[in-house]
Order: C-alpha cells, then structure tokens, then sequence
C-alpha cells in the first residue's frame, strides 16, 4: 500500500548516488527485501514503472531479491531459517525464538549502470 | 559505454530511519515514554486511549497524545475530554504515520514540552500493513486486536504482531456475544511474537485496565534506558 512511497525513495536515493557517475543510465536497480518488510513485490513493480518515468531510472529493471527469516535459537545455539511467518519457532528443537537475524530488510542492495565514456 | 555494478547498500527508509533515531535521543533524554498504538480500523486504539488518558490524569501523570488519521479532528476532540493535550495528524490520504510528520507536529505545540512529559502517545492511522515499516521513534509498539476481529489476525498480519512490543486484547466485554475463542487468540500472538506481554482490556467496563496502567507506569520508569 506504501509501495509507492518506497519506489519514489529507491528513485531519489539512486538519483543521488548517480552524481558521482555523470550522464550514465541505470540498467538494474537490485533489491532486498525481507520476508517481514511488509511490501509486496507486484506492487512495487507495479508502481516502478511511473515512478521512474522521465528519470535516469526510465526504463530500468527493479530486481528484488526475497530474503526468508532468520531468528537465532537460543537452545540449538544457532541462526536458524524459517520457512514461513506463521511461527516463529525453531525448525529444529521447536522452541519459540524472538531474536530476529534477518527478515526486515528494505534496501537498495546495488545498481547496474551504463557508463559514459571520458575520452582522454 | 561500459556497464558496472554500483554497491549501495542504502536502506530505502534511510530518511525515516535517521529521523526517527534523532526522535527516540530527544525522547530518552526528555525521560518521556513515547507508545505507537497500531490496529486495524475499528479496534478501540481511541476508546483504550480516551481511558488510558482519563485514568492518567486522574492520577497526577502528565500525558498527551498525537493521533493519525486521513482525514477530521474528531479523534482529537474526542480525546480532549480527558484533560491531557491531544493534537490532530491528518496524513491526507496517508496510510501511516512517519517520523517527519511525528517531529513537525511536536513543533510548536502549545502547552507541550517534552521534558514535562511522562507519557507521549500515538495513535497510528487504522491499518495493519504498512506503519509496521514505519518507526516512529517509540520506545513501545502496541499492537491491538479486538474480539470482534477473530483470533486468527496475528497470523494474518504477522510482520506488524511480530514488530509489537505489547499486545492489547480490546472490548472483552463482547468477547461472549463474539464467541471469540480467547485461547486460540493468544496461542496465535504467541506463535506470531513469542514471549510477548498481552493485556486484556474493555475500555467500556474498565476491565483489565489496572494491569494496562501498571505496565506503562513500569516502562515509564525505564523510558531514559
């Protein structure tokens, strides 16, 4: 629902980092983005589209990488994958865990760019 | 032309984030404890609130409140009656609070220094998705569920359950009337947010309220950690 508010963040936030790269197009913005981040995919791509329209963003792919949740268990003494967000228990021995590894992410891992040239 | 990979590595609430941390360092220093109550529209998040005031109040606290909602300020005048300051946040179309819309409000609010302070609320706008992205600089996250609601909203909505810090089982007056299977409903908060404290209130009959206030003035004594 906020989606849209994301994808014109991405678009300011690559914008700026393009300062350092003049006149070059972005090709690929990557993404990730954890199982908790509460964003949905279509929709972000869905919103990328217009929002990047009329910027050096203009007709890039939006790539987003899921990541799955990861709490650490304390009995097993290890970060341990979730294979869902119905329950927050340890796959292994079963316990309730509430130490959060990953599953929040919200960023813009890396872009791939067309560089223009300098000539010597 | 050639192509290259730029790492960025840049959250994408970056902006919200810093924001947010500058307001949770004036929040601690102030000795404030700042609450976000979030719910899906309709819960009770005023009702609880409207009480939860009343009762401060009543008993010498000092506590306000800043409310969300799209549009009107009739939440705000609602909650005037209990005596505490109370200030309006319409988002416009909005479907949750940030931390900037949090910090200019905070600005030049008559009446209202933080640091005489010992309860700030906020009630986010109705909506179970997307202010569980959001921080607001608060020390405590309630989530609120009502018996009207059924018991299987945690694991319907578990990004916001599981970024809760506190759970409030609201209108248990109605829990009859409901057939709201109360076991079921903290087994799923529990599934979703283990280890969680749930209270269980109505904010109609004043049940439950007393363990409510007892747990914010304890997390009031820590709202400097």
């Amino acid at each position: 629902m906020h989606e849209l508010s994301l994808v014109t963040s991405i678009v300011e936030s690559v914008t700026e980092s393009l300062a350092a790269y003049p006149g070059a197009r972005v090709l690929e913005v990557r993404l990730k983005v954890g199982a908790l981040a509460a964003v949905v995919e279509d929709a972000l791509q869905f919103c990328y589209g217009l929002a990047t329209e009329g910027t050096a963003l203009e007709g890039s792919k939006l790539r987003v990488n899921l990541l799955p949740v990861v709490m650490h268990c304390v009995p097993c003494d290890q970060d341990m994958q979730l294979e869902g967000v119905q329950s927050f228990r340890c796959p292994r021995c079963g316990e309730p865990c509430s130490d959060l590894r990953q599953g929040r992410e919200l960023e813009i891992d890396s872009i791939e760019i067309d560089e223009v040239e300098v000539k010597p | 032309m050639t192509t290259r990979i730029v790492e960025l590595r840049r959250g994408i609430l970056k902006k919200n984030d810093e924001l947010a941390a500058g307001l949770r360092a004036n929040f601690v220093a102030a000795g404030v404890l700042v609450l976000n109550l979030v719910s899906s529209p309709g819960t009770g998040k005023t009702a609880l609130l409207e009480r939860t005031l009343r009762e401060l109040v009543a008993h010498g606290s000092r506590a306000a409140a800043l409310v969300g909602d799209l549009e009107t300020d009739n939440d705000a005048r609602r909650l005037a009656s209990s005596g505490a300051p109370v200030r309006q946040i319409n988002t416009h179309g909005i479907c949750h609070l940030d931390a900037e819309m949090i910090g200019k409000h905070l600005e030049g609010w008559e009446g209202v220094a933080l640091d005489q302070l010992d309860y700030l609320f906020i009630e986010n706008v109705g909506n179970l998705v997307c202010p569980s992205s959001y921080d607001l600089g608060e020390k405590v996250r309630v989530a609120l569920l009502s018996v009207t609601e059924g018991e299987d909203k945690p694991l319907k909505y578990p990004t916001l359950f599981n970024s809760a810090d506190a759970a409030v089982i609201t209108k248990i007056d109605l829990a009859g009337p409901c057939a709201f299977d109360r076991e079921t409903a903290l087994k799923n908060i529990n599934e979703i947010r283990p280890g969680i404290r749930i209270f269980e209130t109505s904010a109609k009959t004043g049940a439950g309220m007393a363990e409510w206030l007892e747990y914010l003035a304890e997390a009031r004594s820590s709202a400097r950690d």
